[in-house]
């Protein structure tokens, strides 16, 4: 079976691809380029096209399978009306699929419940990382107000945190929000 | 998310297009909140995307090209599911723009061309170079594409033989045309300005030459969520002709510009963006903003009335284009997804404007005309075709079958 992936992000479609490598009698394509893509997957002439529901190239191959038809080789969105649960699930993961016609379900499934739990799997990678950078960059913040309370009323860097946290419990708010507003006053003051 | 949504939260969702403006600015100008409601609106890049999230509850409406509700309703490329439009979100607001080469050989004098003649001008050019072209429109299912191929047809031009209609889109429109993919676009703003600023294309036509109130997007709901929800959609109604009144008084211009602009929602330029919303375009690189009235029409002359009519002049082109037979049945489920009784029942005893019919006949009217209504007064104007073929939906088989033989 020859399946292929139309991701424009470069790193999701590998974490698929790498998902999908497991079956058996299955070729995994990749496309990610934008130009040429209706081209690309007539040469590829895959039985399977799976696409992630962000991509602005949908509606141009959906155009492309309407036309294939007459050409011969039906292809068309993939729905599963005895599972409509299955189908939920692949647009909650942001996936679409298109098969060739004719193709079985039982076929069909066992692919498009891995691509399923790949993207999911991308999609809480991603989160990770970006909760990840989030801290690095909170923990940055909260250096800088240390510094601006050192400098400015002479505290020793315990003193400085512990002011920080203070204000933070007394206000609701986390220590974070709290030194962002210190170094946005201090930038406001003409420090630096 | 979606239906699940406690009651008053309304999920839309939308393409970053200028016609997605009314139930932006509902939101942003508190007339949502004013009418009990809390929406949440999702841009999405396609509109596959769009009807997905419709159909599986990711979104309760959406901002929809008219043409896919009826494909939808009809099962045109997936099972039938039926959607119900209770409020018609524009008139027009599209252009058609060419490349540069293209266009000044067959509109020699610039400006907007005159349909007829321009069209007379592609035939001649098509005959003499042999060469087809290739035009791009949003969607097989859109607006662009049946008013594109009227046009074309309408002058002799054969879609699908003398010309390759494809589907671009909107944000690749200008990179299409800029790269020789396509030799024209039919696309609503800020994509053809984006081509002219550019220099990758110039605007020969808009679509309010082809159809003077031709329907464009449409608010569009499963019918079953519409059905449960009938109180939420019908202060949705309510919401949105308040926020379309808002949009088309000039005095607001800037601001609601700036706010289509912003990154959540076009993320665009508030420049482009403001000429658009106020009917002006610039058709050439370094020409003069040109006005043309009727651009985009989005409130006067109960303009949001989901017409009976205009889903049936819908069918009849997608029973042209589509190569499918007349079907009875078909044409009733087509005519059923507009819904004026909605639209009614949700501004009855308001000061909105309610015409007494829910069907007109399309392109008949040559000039100001008062039409009988149930509640309000309105002057309809000008809403020709540009052959001036009138379309009358007492007729709708005799129309598709002229059309067959044209």
């Amino acid at each position: 079976m020859r399946i292929a992936i139309v991701d424009e992000s470069a790193s999701r479609a590998a974490v698929i691809r790498e998902g999908l490598a497991m079956l058996e009698d299955c070729e995994i394509f990749v496309v990610t380029e934008r130009r040429g893509l209706v081209a690309q997957i007539g040469q590829i002439a895959p039985d399977i096209v799976l696409m992630d529901l962000g991509n602005p190239s949908r509606d141009v191959l959906e155009e492309y399978f309407a036309v294939s038809r007459v050409l011969g080789r039906p292809i068309a969105m993939f729905v599963d009306e005895s599972d409509e649960e299955a189908i939920a699930a692949s647009v909650d993961a942001g996936v679409s699929s298109y098969v060739v016609d004719g193709l079985a379900p039982r076929r069909i499934r066992p692919i498009l419940d891995l691509a399923v739990r790949r993207f999911n799997a991308f999609a809480r990678l991603q989160s990770d990382l970006a909760e990840a950078k989030g801290k690095l960059a909170e923990r940055e913040v909260v250096d800088k107000a240390k510094r601006i309370l050192m400098d400015s009323r002479g505290f020793t860097e315990p003193q400085a945190y512990s002011e920080l946290r203070k204000t933070a419990m007394n206000q609701g708010k986390r220590i974070a929000e709290i030194a962002e507003a210190v170094v946005t006053a201090h930038q406001l003051m003409g420090g630096k | 998310m979606g239906s699940d949504a406690s009651p008053g939260e309304l999920t839309i969702g939308f393409l970053p297009l200028v016609d997605a403006c009314l139930p932006i600015l509902a939101r942003e100008h508190g007339f949502a909140e004013a009418e009990g409601l809390s929406l949440r609106l999702v841009r999405d890049m396609s509109w596959a995307t769009v009807l997905d999230r419709l159909l599986y509850g990711h979104s309760d409406a959406a901002h929809m090209v008219a043409p896919l509700a009826i494909a939808t309703t009809l099962g045109r490329g997936r099972p039938a599911q039926p959607l119900s439009v209770p409020f018609v979100l524009g008139l027009n607001g599209n252009a058609v723009t060419m490349r540069p080469d293209l266009a000044r050989a067959i509109n020699p004098a610039g400006g907007l061309g005159d349909p007829a003649q321009v069209g007379a001008a592609l035939k001649a050019h098509l005959a003499q170079t042999g060469k087809p072209l290739r035009f791009g429109v949003v969607h097989r299912y859109s607006s662009h594409n049946y008013m594109l191929r009227y046009w074309l047809a309408g002058c002799g031009v054969r879609p699908d033989v003398d010309v390759e209609i494809t589907t671009v889109a909107p944000p690749f429109c200008a990179d299409a045309l800029e790269f020789g993919e396509v030799d024209a676009i039919c696309v609503g703003e800020p994509w053809n300005s984006v081509a002219v600023e550019r220099g990758a294309g110039e605007i020969v036509l808009v679509t309010a030459q082809i159809w003077r109130r031709g329907v464009e997007k449409v608010l569009a709901l499963r019918e079953p969520v519409m059905e449960e929800r009938r109180a939420e959609v019908e202060a949705l109604v309510r919401a949105l002709r308040k926020a379309g009144e808002h949009f088309v008084d000039p005095a607001n211009l800037d601001d609601n510009a700036a706010i289509l602009a912003r990154a959540e929602y076009l993320d665009g330029s508030a420049t482009l963006i403001r000429r658009a919303i106020s009917d002006r375009l610039l058709l050439a690189q370094g020409g003069e903003v040109l006005h043309y009235p009727d651009f985009m029409f989005q409130h006067r002359e109960a303009a949001n009335f989901p017409w009976v009519s205009q889903a049936e002049w819908l069918y009849s082109q997608m029973v042209r284009w589509d190569g499918m037979g007349f079907d009875a049945s078909d044409a009733r489920k087509a005519a059923r997804v507009f819904r004026p009784d909605v639209y009614r029942s949700a501004l009855l005893g308001t000061g909105e404007p309610l015409p007494g019919a829910s069907s007109k006949v399309e392109g008949s009217l040559g000039g100001p005309t008062s039409v009988s209504m149930q509640q309000g007064v309105i002057t309809l104007e000008n809403n020709r075709f540009f052959d001036g073929r009138p379309f009358d939906p007492a007729l709708l088989q005799r129309y598709i079958e002229s059309q067959r033989l044209a």
